[in-house]
């Protein structure tokens, strides 16, 4: 989002204030806004209406490939110098089984968080902030330019806003 | 709020999400003389245990107590030990989470800060028993001059695995879980705290995409966390299960296992929420009806532990096999009586108490009960392990063990070091969750306002 631009920063007690806000944003064709809260909030991200996250992705290809690497890493090493162990065959699944679950978690977790880091960090919603925002109140900036800034400040204001700023650029 | 206080009641006084930050940022003012008192003392208590190990890697594994055919003993019980504690964490933060079930909010942070810091301890204890130290990386698959691999068929290697992951990722979670209490943290802050925070607030501003993608990543975590907390004392228990010593070749072993370490792990959160709760001031958020429902899952896993140690009797007896019936025999009535009837005692008889109500609300007859909870699993894990042992097969072979002065000290130091990582974490981090807290109770509305 293109925080240099300026725009309004308004500041919510309310949730149903807050999302009153953000729908009649969304009918007047604002589409990148940003919206802080203290929580994440089921209203909020009903209101405005983001897809699932593709962060379940990340998820699943580092599980599958935790649990390739488990399978490739056990029977490769076994068969490279191959020690008979026990009466067992060289490259014996059931007991690799174990490395494979245990890598196919590891692999997954740090997916998950590399898909977080990468989605969230890098969503570039990058507008002025209010420490409030993480404490008690919910926050929405909208990037305007200066012609239209009367008419958002007037829309969050209706909504119920309790504080309204002009943020420049 | 009185500490009693019931649901109905507790909503009447409803904090506020500004109550919320306030009182948990308080918790992370100045440390008290007490505090510093606190944090000396396990100090000194860890430094006997560095000079222990020191003196033992110094003079070798000999000042250890070992005699064959124990060659398990103090150490390899109480990596079982912190292993178990570090269970009912994940059970709490990512179990329960999956569940929905909400009274975890207040309490998951401490518990969750207690699994990272027993997995760290419980990790030094096969660096210890093995006595040269040094050489631990030779159980990781690297390759080394002969070209040769590790054993993926041991336990041994399957613990490195199941370890190292459990390490991870419950160190992840908790980070996760921190990031944006942090933030709420920094937003308060001053001075050097304030530069602290900043950091590692990860420029977390709880934006709309942060928390979408944020939410989800949490979920996956606690559904990947799941599978692993059951997996990992599962593969803790085939480091015993997989051999054919009497009293640990077993199928039950794994739920065993599990169920024991949920059980001693409930019982050290209690422990730590106490003193905690009262320190920091925080009965308004960890009520009693906490500590009843953390009383309820203790009495809930204490009886599944006993159904366990009725179920390995029973298996040897009806098993037929006098080796067996004789392990047992040598475990209630051989040369460590004392240990087996302190673990029974303390894990099947005490915790019955908790079938009362007015127990299960009483703070200190939860702690005391707690402690009892405490020892009772460190016999267990001696019970099994050296007992087991010293009563295989050949009564030629048979043996007694005694920890020694070394052992004792190094057991001891595990505590300090355990506690000084969680006395750090307590007053730098918030030991209740501001986010989660706050998510259980009702962001205000306009029609509420009015």
């Amino acid at each position: 989002m293109a925080g240099g631009l300026g725009g309004i920063l308004a500041a919510y007690e309310h949730i149903d204030a807050a999302t009153e806000a953000i729908s009649a944003l969304k009918q007047s064709g604002y589409q990148e806004f940003t919206v802080y809260s203290p929580t994440p909030n089921h209203e909020i991200a009903h209101a405005l209406e983001h897809p699932v996250s593709p962060v379940r992705l990340w998820t699943l290809f580092g599980g599958l490939t935790g649990l390739v690497t488990g399978f490739a890493l056990t029977m490769w090493m076994s068969y490279d110098y191959p020690t008979a162990v026990g009466g067992k065959p060289i490259g014996s699944v059931i007991p690799y089984i174990v490395i494979m679950f245990e890598l196919t978690i590891l692999f997954g977790a740090l997916a998950t968080l590399t898909g977080l880091a990468f989605h969230a960090w890098r969503s570039n919603q990058s507008g002025p902030y209010d420490g409030r925002f993480s404490d008690d109140m919910i926050g929405i900036f909208v990037p305007c330019p200066v012609e239209r800034r009367p008419a958002v400040e007037e829309l969050l204001r209706t909504a119920g806003a309790t504080e309204v700023k002009i943020e420049t650029a | 709020m009185t500490a009693t206080a019931r649901p109905e009641k507790m909503a009447a006084t409803r904090p506020t999400y500004a109550d919320v930050t306030r009182d948990v940022v308080a918790t992370l003012g100045n440390p008290s003389k007490a505090y510093y008192g606190l944090l000396a003392f396990v100090l000194v208590v860890l430094a006997i245990g560095v000079g222990a190990l020191l003196y033992q890697i110094r003079i070798g594994l000999g000042v250890a107590g070992y005699t064959p055919p124990v060659m398990w003993g103090v150490y390899i019980t109480t990596f079982v030990f912190w292993v178990g504690i570090a269970h009912s964490g994940t059970l709490i933060s990512a179990i329960l989470f999956l569940f929905r079930s909400t009274w975890r909010t207040a309490v998951y942070r401490t518990a969750e800060a207690m699994t990272v810091f027993a997995v760290m301890t419980a990790g030094l204890f096969p660096l210890i028993h093995v006595g040269r130290l040094w050489y631990a990386y030779w159980l990781i698959p690297y390759p080394n001059q002969r070209q040769l691999w590790v054993n993926f068929k041991s336990p041994l290697v399957w613990d490195l695995f199941a370890i190292g992951t459990y390490l991870t990722v419950s160190t992840l979670f908790l980070i996760l879980g921190l990031v944006p209490d942090v933030a709420a943290i920094r937003d308060k802050a001053t001075g050097w705290r304030k530069k602290l925070y900043t950091i590692t607030a990860l420029d977390w501003r709880g934006t709309d995409q942060q928390w979408r993608h944020y939410s989800r990543a949490y979920l996956y975590m606690a559904a990947l966390a799941t599978p692993l907390v059951l997996s990992v004392h599962s593969v803790v228990s085939w480091d015993f299960a997989v051999s054919i010593v009497p009293g640990w070749h077993a199928t039950i072993f794994a739920p065993y296992f599990v169920a024991g370490a949920i059980y001693s792990g409930v019982a050290l959160v209690i422990t730590l929420l106490v003193p905690l709760r009262k320190v920091f001031r925080m009965e308004r958020y960890i009520t009693t009806d906490h500590f009843e429902n953390l009383a309820k899952l203790l009495l809930f896993t204490g009886m599944i532990v006993t159904y366990a140690y009725v179920v390995e009797y029973f298996m040897a007896w009806y098993s037929g096999n006098q080796f067996e019936r004789d392990a047992f025999w040598n475990r209630a009535f051989g040369d460590y009586w004392w240990a087996t009837w302190t673990m029974i005692i303390c894990n099947s008889f005490l915790p019955l108490f908790l079938w009362f109500k007015k127990i299960r609300r009483s703070i200190p007859a939860l702690l005391l009960l707690s402690l009892f909870v405490n020892l009772g699993m460190w016999f267990e894990r001696f019970v099994i392990i050296v007992v087991s042992l010293s009563h295989e097969y050949e009564p030629y072979a048979m043996g007694h063990y005694t920890p020694t002065w070394v052992e004792w000290a190094i057991l001891a130091g595990s505590f300090a070091w355990f506690f000084t990582w969680f006395l750090l974490f307590a007053k730098n981090f918030p030991t209740v969750s501001i986010v989660e807290v706050k998510e259980v109770i009702p962001m205000p509305r306009r029609k509420m306002a009015h």
